[in-house]
């Protein structure tokens, strides 16, 4: 297979700050460097870009020293933490901006859609935006007239399609727009997070039209995603991004376990010697490997401990999902029950039976009343919850695919 | 698999371009979308209004009818003889074009910010589009114009359109080209510098004073010969001038001052293309 994008050395710079207040100056001194040839004297000073830790100076490298080669008809996943650079480098390479040094080489045409909707007018209707937007992206009238039909049928919206588009809600609109981006005779597809917006059906839709793309029509795709599981499913290769630089660039599976171990040194598994009040402290642990696959099992163990005697009525572990969702409550006031008394020590060991949450972070909260604490405790550990099977069916984003994933048989199919 | 060739790569994108590449091809390639964005900016112009089209001559009526008023009637400025609603629409028109086409490219960046940042084509579409609609525009109030000349013809008001109406297309073209120019250059120096949005709001009107739509040359030389060179070689003065000449039969200008202005002209132009694809490619991270 042929090598459709090449990217060699490609860097940006970006400037923190104000931008164009008092810079004249400084503008003319860079104009002057630049004018005998030298380096720009404020690009020097460059440093990685970490959003969290405060730099020396206003230039951070937002990509750095980027390089990789795409072949043609492979799907590419771009993943990476927020402020990787994945956003960045899609931008550059749909020529929204330029680089600060280095290149980047394609072959054949861009479709980007780094937003659905780019260019919609309001007061025009549904049919005369298709054409605007269509010619926006780079169709010529002639391709767009061709396509209409099919794009009218993908949105889904044939009925509104000589109403003003400010009237569509806004579900509509995406749909529109996101109809005439697929359907743009290009050779390589690069797409950011656009799929947040829409129902599960359309998501899906949209999902099945970009694997159609690229495994279909043997076209390249370039795919910005935080949903892993369409990732999985759609990429066949992926690069992993981290401050600007590449981590890794490999298959999808193997990137994809190379960011969830990464990402996971941030989830914590233990707590040790917590002080829940100055005479209460609470240990609390999961599995070592806080990675854990849909129907695994979810080992705990806590004690609490203080130097005098207590009483515990209530103690409960509590889950949320990235959504502060409180999943489920693990209640052990039947266990409770049996103890008489006042305690000093208690120590439980435990498991979660076969975790069915849909994949996702999820965290671990503890509910304690007793007569030194009587209240939620902070956020006490992690764990991610991952699809351990990949199908070729795309899956739905976790905005809308609910919270727990039953399991569940068919015992019968009937098709006529 | 073996490289026989070098590879042929459609699209490099590097830090630095020809500062005099304009990718004429891409942009005719985009041809189709200059259409539709003169056809979007017609329409919604006039979406939702009961006017509608009409709105295109209310404008430079009433600017007429004001002026004749003021600096007619009031302040009594000299037309050249001509008749003074005459006088004024032949200014305005001609001024209007030019103004609508600087004031519009002028914040091309700012205004189209959100689309840029999104995707690509070239640039230069969007300035040209805003010419290309500002025609149609013009091409109303030249209607209007072209009324009000043959209700005066017909009155028998005495004016004298001669050959250098032939200039008449020349001259469209080198106002379009010095809105379009100044207009670039100041839209590139936005995206930095927000000062030059505030200039151009008054600017534009302070530069009509400047220019001899309210007033024709040969006044100012008669009554102020030292100031005489503010005017004069203010390129838009000698087009406005020729324009009146060509259509009416009155107005100072030279081929002289004609070729000095084309020069100007294709001078800021050129300047103002170069500044245009310079910030074009970087402006989206400092706008």
């Amino acid at each position: 297979m042929a090598t459709v994008i090449k990217v060699e050395n490609l860097s940006k710079a970006y400037q923190l700050g104000d931008i164009g207040t008092g810079t004249i100056s400084r503008d003319l001194e860079r104009f002057w460097a630049k004018m005998r040839g030298k380096e720009d004297p404020f690009l020097k000073i460059g440093e990685v870009n970490d959003r969290s830790v405060k730099g020396e100076s206003d230039v951070v490298w937002s990509l750095k020293d980027i390089n990789f080669e795409i072949e043609q008809g492979d799907a590419v996943g771009i993943i990476g933490r927020n402020g990787a650079g994945k956003s960045t480098l899609l931008k550059i390479l749909s020529r929204v901006t330029a680089p600060t040094t280095g290149s980047a080489k394609l072959k054949g045409r861009i479709a980007s859609l780094l937003e659905v909707g780019t260019g919609f007018h309001p007061e025009l209707s549904g049919r005369e935006n298709i054409y605007l937007n269509g010619a926006i992206l780079g169709m010529r009238k002639a391709e767009i007239k061709r396509q209409f039909d099919a794009i009218v049928d993908f949105s889904g919206v044939e009925r509104y399609v000589d109403t003003p588009v400010k009237r569509y809600s806004s579900g509509m609109y995406v749909r529109l727009a996101f109809a005439v981006a697929a359907h743009l005779e290009s050779e390589i597809m690069i797409v950011d997070e656009v799929l947040a917006v829409g129902d599960a059906e359309f998501q899906k839709k949209c999902l099945g039209k970009m694997s159609d793309v690229s495994k279909g029509q043997g076209r390249t795709v370039l795919f910005v995603s935080h949903n892993m599981d369409a990732i999985e499913s759609l990429c066949n290769r992926s690069i992993l991004l981290n401050s600007g630089m590449v981590v890794n660039n490999d298959t999808t599976d193997k990137i994809i376990n190379q960011y969830l171990y990464s990402y996971k040194d941030e989830l914590s598994s233990v707590v040790e010697n917590l002080a829940l009040s100055p005479k209460l402290t609470l240990d609390f642990n999961i599995n070592t490997d806080n990675l854990i696959s849909i129907g695994e099992d979810l080992e705990f163990s806590l004690s609490l401990n203080s130097p005098e005697r207590f009483q515990l009525t209530d103690l409960s572990i509590l889950v949320y999902n990235e959504r502060e969702i409180r999943v489920s409550v693990i209640d052990f006031r039947t266990e409770l029950d049996k103890v008489e008394g006042g305690i000093t020590s208690l120590k439980i060991r435990g498991a979660v039976k076969g975790i069915n949450l849909i994949p996702g972070t999820y965290k671990i909260k503890l509910y304690v009343k007793s007569g030194l604490f009587h209240d939620n405790t902070a956020e006490l550990v992690q764990f991610y919850v991952r699809n351990p099977n990949v199908s070729e069916i795309i899956p739905y984003s976790s905005v809308v695919s609910g919270i727990v994933k039953f399991p569940y048989d068919v015992s019968e199919l009937v098709v006529l | 698999m073996s490289e026989a060739k070098p590879d042929k790569w459609d699209i490099e994108l590097t830090p630095k371009n020809n500062l005099f590449d304009l990718k004429l091809k891409d942009v005719w390639h985009y041809r189709d979308l200059l259409v539709l964005l003169v056809r979007r900016d017609f329409v919604s112009f006039y979406k939702q209004t009961i006017l509608g089209p009409l709105w295109f001559f209310i404008q430079p009526l009433f600017t007429t009818i004001i002026y004749t008023f003021v600096f007619g009637s009031l302040a009594n400025i000299s037309t050249d003889g001509l008749k003074a609603p005459l006088f004024y629409l032949a200014g305005i028109t001609a001024w209007n074009y030019f103004a609508d086409c600087l004031t519009k490219t002028s914040s091309v960046f700012t205004t189209n910010a959100g689309l840029f940042g999104k995707v690509y084509f070239p640039r230069l579409i969007v300035p040209l589009s805003i010419v290309v609609s500002n025609l149609i525009r013009f091409g109303v109030q030249m209607l209007l114009f072209l009324l009000m000349m043959a209700f005066y013809g017909i009155q028998g008001v005495s004016f004298h359109p001669n050959a250098y109406l032939l200039l008449f297309p020349f001259l469209l073209i080198l106002m379009a080209m010095l809105g379009l120019g100044l207009g670039m250059i100041i839209s590139a120096m936005t995206t930095k510098y927000r000062d030059l949005a505030f200039l151009i709001a008054f600017g534009i009107q302070l530069m009509m004073y400047l220019t001899t739509v309210i007033y024709p040359l040969s006044t100012v030389k008669q009554k102020y010969p030292r100031y005489e060179w503010m005017v004069e070689y203010n390129p838009m003065t000698s087009i406005i001038e020729a324009f009146r000449y060509g259509f009416l039969g009155q107005g100072t200008f030279t081929m002289l001052s004609l070729a000095i202005t084309t020069i100007i002209t294709i001078a800021i132009m050129l300047f103002g293309i170069v500044v245009f694809n310079r910030v074009e490619r970087n402006f989206i991270d400092t706008v």
